[in-house]
């Protein structure tokens, strides 16, 4: 039997800047209290445009190629792409009006109000959006008198909505003493929800398949859906499906930390090679509480917070079509519960054992796709170049392996590396940011292959001190097989 | 550096005094160790743990120092640091954690 494929991928950004405030860390410093850190975060909060003309936004939706950040000067917030589009091969930026417009109609309980002079700007935003067909926005309706919600704020619990700095509406809670149903949590919830789905339908787009031909949704968000008694066990794969119009498929959700994605691929391509299911999508919509994660590093350096988007991916994994990259079954690398957590044995596990097993040396992988988090986010607040350590790490085993000398590990890492781009959503980053441009790059025969390698950090559930990880490779497809009746 | 680290490092000094205490970084990204250098001797820079504007002065190495390696038998340190010994950039990390002995000295004096 031959191996499977991902036929299709779609990365989308939301620009969010009214929700950077919700993110967990901002939030925590704003309830506290110390020192006007809201009117900070507002003055440092970019515009659409200016998050629309970021390069690494650009990389992400797949206007610029990974290695153009190598180009570009730095700091990348101030070197803005000269005529980008908001729209890319793999996806789209999205506005926040057309945003919160999305997440009403995500909305199945009227967890959401929307204020009477709002909902026709939000209704209007989504009539222009290329899915407009496919968007019933007449679900928005007239909107709620500001005075209710304004009533709902000061007395039951519910979070204002912003957007443009004024209160346009409000998020409920569902239940006075549940905090999975409290506002904050179906906020997060229904934002994944609609990021998802989001995503999900620039994959049918992509892809050019009918949302009823998709038999299986694997979710692999970082949100908890649920409630007091099953905190986090609920789910959202069909909720994303169902607002999408996949009425053939079913769906759970696989949850890992930072490896969900490549957890989520992994069993779907198990299942497409078993037989159980043949069109498999893998979702996630993106995190409200890594937004402004590190704003404070940003605010001491005095540059714009560059967490302001929300991140979506979907992909999806078919039977062999002779033309799309194959997911080698004998590629998937894991990181053992006896693996040991040195840095060392967790890249031994994920990269050497599978490229052992399939007979090959480190440097015939043409990129390796690592934790991919933006450096420009993340060093100013003290958390380094993730997926430059990373590719020094690979480079190291190399040079273990006698297959570079110790002077090659920056060209190693300039040729089979990347600088980061992906912003710091936890389960976005996680190598699989880049399968978009590595599908792109083996159709064209640019590659022959790539491996994606991504790490998670189980220990911080405080429920085992283990790191966990997962690595597969995806290679040329030969063509000339057999197509599987899809 | 984390709440929690941080809380540790202060439990020790209050426990044993500044004397006789090293606090050894090993973080391989020279940035990162950086950050986590100034934390244990000039105090927490975000101001948000127990660290937040306590400043040890403790003397501060990275593992992949010569100091370092040196003190520890060299098998031992082949199987835990030889690794990240090929994949930091011990030349930046050396030069950074020199400069920052040599600012506590400065505080030192000028106190």
């Amino acid at each position: 039997m031959s191996d499977p494929v991902i036929k299709a991928c779609s990365h989308v950004l939301i620009h969010v800047p009214s929700l950077v405030r919700y993110g967990s860390k901002p939030s925590r410093e704003i309830d506290d209290g110390m020192s006007p850190v809201l009117s900070a975060i507002e003055t440092h909060l970019r515009s659409f445009e200016e998050a629309v003309t970021y390069p690494p936004n650009q990389v992400v939706i797949g206007n610029l190629h990974p290695d153009h950040l190598n180009d570009i000067e730095k700091p990348w917030y101030r070197s803005p792409v000269e005529g980008a589009s908001r729209y890319g091969a793999y996806g789209e930026i999205m506005p926040e009006e057309e945003f919160l417009g999305l997440m009403k109609l995500a909305d199945d309980f009227d967890l959401m109000w929307i204020g009477k002079e709002t909902a026709p700007m939000l209704r209007g935003s989504l009539q222009t959006h290329p899915f407009r067909k496919d968007l019933d926005s007449g679900k928005i309706e007239g909107g709620v008198e500001m005075a209710r919600i304004l009533e709902r704020i000061q007395n039951h619990g519910s979070l204002p909505l912003y957007h443009r700095g004024c209160v346009v509406g409000c998020m409920h809670r569902h239940h006075d003493k549940d905090d999975a149903l409290k506002a904050q949590v179906l906020m997060e919830n229904l934002v994944t929800k609609a990021s998802g789905a989001l995503a999900l339908m620039h994959l049918l787009k992509k892809a050019d398949i009918e949302a009823t031909d998709i038999d299986l949704l694997l979710n692999c968000s970082e949100e908890a859906v649920g409630d007091r008694y099953n905190r986090g066990g609920g789910g959202l794969a069909k909720a994303i499906g169902e607002m999408c119009g996949c009425v053939s498929a079913t769906g759970c959700d696989i949850k890992a930390f930072c490896v969900g994605p490549l957890y989520a691929l992994m069993h779907a391509v198990g299942l497409v090679t078993s037989g159980l299911f043949k069109k498999i999508v893998v979702v996630g919509g993106g995190s409200l509480a890594k937004l402004g994660m590190k704003f404070k590093g940003h605010l001491a350096k005095d540059m714009p917070i560059l967490e302001d988007v929300l991140g979506g991916l979907a992909f999806l994994v078919t039977g062999d079509d002779g033309e799309s990259p194959l997911v080698r079954m004998d590629s998937v690398g894991k990181h053992d519960i006896g693996s040991g957590s040195s840095q060392q044995s967790i890249m031994e596990s994920l990269v050497l054992k599978p490229l052992d097993r399939m007979g090959k040396k480190i440097t015939d992988v043409d990129k390796y796709a690592v934790e991919l988090q933006n450096p420009e986010v993340t060093a100013p607040a003290g958390s380094g170049n993730v997926p430059l350590t990373n590719y020094r790490m690979i480079g190291a085993l190399a040079v273990l392996r006698k297959e570079i000398e110790r002077e090659e590990i920056d060209r190693f890492v300039l040729e089979h590396g990347m600088p980061g781009f992906s912003p710091t959503q936890g389960h976005i980053p996680a190598a699989v940011s880049f399968l978009g441009h590595a599908i792109a790059a083996i159709k064209r025969g640019k590659m022959n292959n790539a491996m994606f390698v991504a790490r998670g950090s189980l220990f911080l559930g405080r429920m085992t001190q283990l790191s966990d990880g997962l690595s597969f490779l995806i290679e040329k497809n030969p063509g000339g097989r057999v197509p599987n009746p899809l | 550096m984390d709440t929690e680290k941080q809380t540790i490092i202060k439990k020790l000094v209050d426990e044993m005094g500044i004397q006789d205490l090293v606090v050894v970084i090993g973080a391989a990204d020279p940035e990162v160790a950086q950050v986590t250098a100034e934390t244990v001797t000039f105090g927490d820079p975000s101001f948000a743990g127990p660290l937040a504007g306590v400043s040890l002065r403790l003397p501060v190495y990275h593992i992949l120092e010569p100091e370092v390696k040196k003190a520890v038998p060299q098998d031992v340190y082949q199987e835990q640091a030889g690794f990240m010994e090929l994949v930091a950039d011990t030349e930046e990390i050396g030069k950074r954690f020199k400069e920052i002995r040599n600012r506590i000295q400065e505080a030192e004096h000028s106190a």
